[in-house]
C-alpha cells in the first residue's frame, strides 16, 4: 500500500467504518464519489504512514468535541458567572454548587458517572438512547465541565473590572442590559481572555479522555489517543505513535494560540500598547 | 463479616446492605482508597523533588543543563497529560527490561524488537513470570508512581522556577553584599523565601494531582474505578449471594462524592497553610495580616 492509498483508505476511518459510493448527476454529467474508509484497521506490518493517517483521523473527534463544547460552554459559562455574582441566593447558590461539583471532581469520574446516568435514563425512556454514544453523551459532560471552569475564570474577571469603568457607565446613564452588553461583558472578556485561552487548550487536551472512560468506541471509531494506544498495544512500541500524537496536539495548540491571539488583539485594540494583556501559556489551574 | 450474614436472601434491606457492603470484594474497594492515598503520599514529595531538580537545572548557568531543565518544564505544555501517562508506563517498563537484558544476557543475539514484539531474555522479564501475583501488582503500581512523579515533577518545576524568580532581587543582592557565594545565597536566602510564592501554584498542583489519581485505572492498576466498575455491574443469583441490577451509577456517584470531599478538605488545609506561611512575609498578604493584628 502506498501512502496515498493509505490516506484514501483511513483518513476518514474515525468517522466512517465502511466504504460507500455516491452517484449523482450534475449539469448533465454523471459523477461517482467514493466516500468512507476501510472496515478493518491494519492488523500487521504497520508502517509510519498508517500511524500518521489514522491518528490524524482520530483528531477529527478531538476537534469536534473541543469546538462544540467550547462554543456551547462559553454561553453557559457567561450565565453561570453572572448568576454566581448575583445577590439573589436562588441564582447564586446553584451556580456555586455547579462550579464546585464540576471543578472539584475528576473529569474522568464525571465521564463514567455521566455514561452510567445516560444508560439508566435510557432504560427509563428510549429518547435518551443517543446520549449513551460518545458523540452526544461525552459532549454533554464535557460541555458542563468546561462551562464550570470557564465560569470560574469569568467570575474572577467580573470581580476585577475596574471600578472606574462601571462608574463611567453609570454616569452615562447606562443600566441593565445595555450596561452589561456594552461595558461589563467586553471588559470581562478582555480580562479573562488570557486565562480563557489556557482553558481552551486544556479542554482540547481533555477530549482525549472520552474513549477511555466508559463511552464505547463503536466499530473502532475513536479519537487520536485511541488510535495511538491501539498502535502502541499492537506494535509494543510506544516511541512512534505517541510522538505522532504529540506532534498533532502541539500543532493544534499553536493554532488555538494563534486564533485566540487574534481575538485578544481585538479585545485590547482600544488600549495603549503597555496596558495590553499578553497571552501566556500556563499549565496548572486548568487541568482536570 | 457480620454473623447474621450467613443467609443474605432472608435479610431485610438494612441488614442486607450492611452485609453487602462488607463482602470480601468490597474490602478490596476500601483498600483501593488506601492505594489512592498512598499514591498521593508518595507522588507529592517525589514530584516536588523532581520539580526542584528541574527548576534548579533550568536556572543553571551551564547552557546544556539549563536547556534540559527548560525542556523538562516545557514537555507538559501542548501535549495532553494522559498521552504522557500512557506513553511512560510502556516506555519505562521497556527501559527497565532493556537494561536488565543488557546486564543479564550478554550472549543474546536476537534483536529485541521484531515483528511487533518486544522480546528480552526470560531472566530479564519484569516481573519474572514465576513471581507471585502481588509482585506483579506492586511492580505495576511502582511504574504508575514513577510516571506520576515525572509528569507532576514537570508541573512542579514550572511552579518552583516561577517562585524562584519571584523572590525580590534585592534580597539576593543583599546576600551577595554580605559576601555570600551564589550557592550560599541560594540555600540561605532564596529557598526559605520562595515557598510563599510557590504555594498558590503548588496547592493548585495538589488539587490536580488529587483529580488525576483515577487515571491509575488507565495504567492497569486495580484502583477505585476498576472496583467500582466490577462491583457495580449487574449480578445474577447464580454467581453471588447478593444479586442486584446495574448499580454502577451509584458506585460512581459515591466516587464523585469521595473526590469532592477530598478536594474540599485539601482546599481548607491548604488555605490554613497559606495563612501560616504568609505570616511576617513582605508581601501584600503578609501586610494585610499585620494590619489585621493591629486592628
Amino acid at each position: 500500500m502506498t501512502c496515498w492509498e493509505t490516506i484514501q483508505a483511513y483518513a476518514l476511518r474515525s468517522v466512517f467504518s465502511d466504504r460507500f459510493t455516491w452517484d449523482f448527476t450534475l449539469f448533465g454529467h454523471d459523477f461517482s464519489l467514493a466516500l468512507g474508509a476501510e472496515k478493518l484497521l491494519p492488523r500487521a506490518d504497520f508502517d509510519l504512514c498508517q500511524q500518521v493517517v489514522l491518528i490524524g483521523s482520530g483528531m477529527i473527534w478531538n476537534i469536534y468535541f473541543g469546538v462544540l463544547t467550547l462554543g456551547a460552554g462559553f454561553l453557559l459559562a457567561t450565565l453561570v458567572a453572572v448568576a454566581r455574582g448575583s445577590r439573589n441566593p436562588l441564582l447564586r447558590k446553584p451556580a456555586e454548587w455547579f462550579i464546585l461539583v464540576f471543578r472539584g471532581s475528576p473529569l474522568f469520574i464525571q465521564f463514567f458517572f455521566g455514561y452510567f446516568c445516560f444508560l439508566a435514563l435510557k432504560t427509563a425512556h428510549p429518547a435518551f438512547a443517543p446520549f449513551t454514544s460518545a458523540a452526544l453523551g461525552a459532549a454533554v459532560v464535557l460541555f458542563l465541565n468546561t462551562a464550570a471552569y470557564s465560569a470560574e475564570i469569568f467570575r474572577g474577571a467580573l470581580l476585577s473590572i475596574p471600578k472606574g469603568d462601571t462608574e463611567a457607565a453609570d454616569a452615562y446613564g447606562l443600566s441593565g442590559w445595555p450596561r452589561f452588553r456594552r461595558i461589563v461583558w467586553p471588559t470581562m472578556l478582555r480580562l479573562a481572555w488570557p486565562a480563557y485561552t489556557n482553558e481552551a487548550i486544556f479542554l482540547f487536551h481533555s477530549t482525549t479522555l472520552v474513549f477511555f472512560s466508559g463511552f464505547p468506541a463503536t466499530s473502532q471509531r475513536g479519537d487520536a489517543l485511541y488510535y495511538a494506544s491501539y498502535f502502541a498495544d499492537k506494535t509494543f512500541n510506544p516511541f512512534v505513535p505517541y510522538p505522532i500524537l504529540a506532534g498533532y496536539f502541539i500543532l493544534l495548540t499553536l493554532i488555538i494560540i494563534g486564533l485566540f491571539g487574534v481575538m485578544n488583539r481585538r479585545l485590547n485594540r482600544h488600549l495603549p500598547e503597555a496596558r495590553r494583556a499578553r497571552l501566556r501559556l500556563r499549565a496548572g489551574q486548568f487541568l482536570r | 463479616m457480620f454473623e447474621f450474614c450467613t443467609d443474605p436472601g432472608q435479610l431485610d434491606r438494612l441488614a442486607w446492605m450492611a452485609c453487602y457492603l462488607t463482602t470480601t470484594k468490597h474490602m478490596a474497594i476500601y483498600w483501593s482508597v488506601g492505594t489512592v492515598l498512598i499514591l498521593l503520599a508518595v507522588t507529592a514529595p517525589a514530584a516536588l523533588l523532581m520539580g526542584f531538580g528541574g527548576a534548579m537545572a533550568a536556572r543553571s548557568r551551564i547552557a546544556p543543563v539549563s536547556w534540559l531543565g527548560r525542556a523538562y518544564i516545557m514537555i507538559v505544555r501542548g501535549v495532553p497529560d494522559i498521552a504522557f501517562f500512557m506513553f511512560f508506563v510502556i516506555a519505562l517498563d521497556q527501559f527497565f527490561e532493556y537494561i536488565r537484558h543488557e546486564v543479564k544476557c550478554p550472549g543474546w543475539t536476537e534483536p529485541i524488537r521484531q515483528n511487533g514484539n518486544f522480546l528480552v531474555c526470560p531472566e530479564a522479564k519484569l516481573p519474572l513470570s514465576s513471581a507471585p501475583q502481588y509482585i506483579h501488582e506492586i511492580y505495576g503500581f511502582t511504574l504508575a508512581v514513577i510516571t506520576f512523579a515525572i509528569i507532576f515533577g514537570a508541573f512542579a518545576a514550572n511552579v518552583l522556577y516561577g517562585a524562584m524568580r519571584a523572590v525580590p532581587q534585592a534580597q539576593i543582592e543583599t546576600a551577595e553584599a554580605y559576601g555570600m557565594s551564589r550557592r550560599q545565597a541560594f540555600r540561605r536566602i532564596l529557598v526559605p523565601q520562595m515557598w510563599v510564592y510557590a504555594l498558590p501554584g503548588l496547592s493548585n498542583l495538589w488539587m490536580i494531582l488529587v483529580k488525576a489519581t483515577p487515571l491509575l485505572f488507565l495504567l492497569g492498576v486495580q484502583d477505585l474505578v476498576y472496583w467500582a466498575r466490577e462491583l457495580g455491574g449487574a449480578k445474577t443469583p447464580r454467581f453471588t449471594d447478593y444479586p442486584h441490577g446495574d448499580w454502577r451509577i451509584w458506585y460512581f456517584l459515591a466516587l464523585l462524592v469521595f473526590y469532592l470531599v477530598l478536594t474540599r478538605v485539601s482546599e481548607i488545609a491548604l488555605d490554613r497553610l497559606m495563612v501560616r506561611l504568609t505570616r511576617g512575609q513582605a508581601t501584600s498578604g503578609g501586610e494585610a495580616q499585620r494590619k489585621a493584628m493591629i486592628a
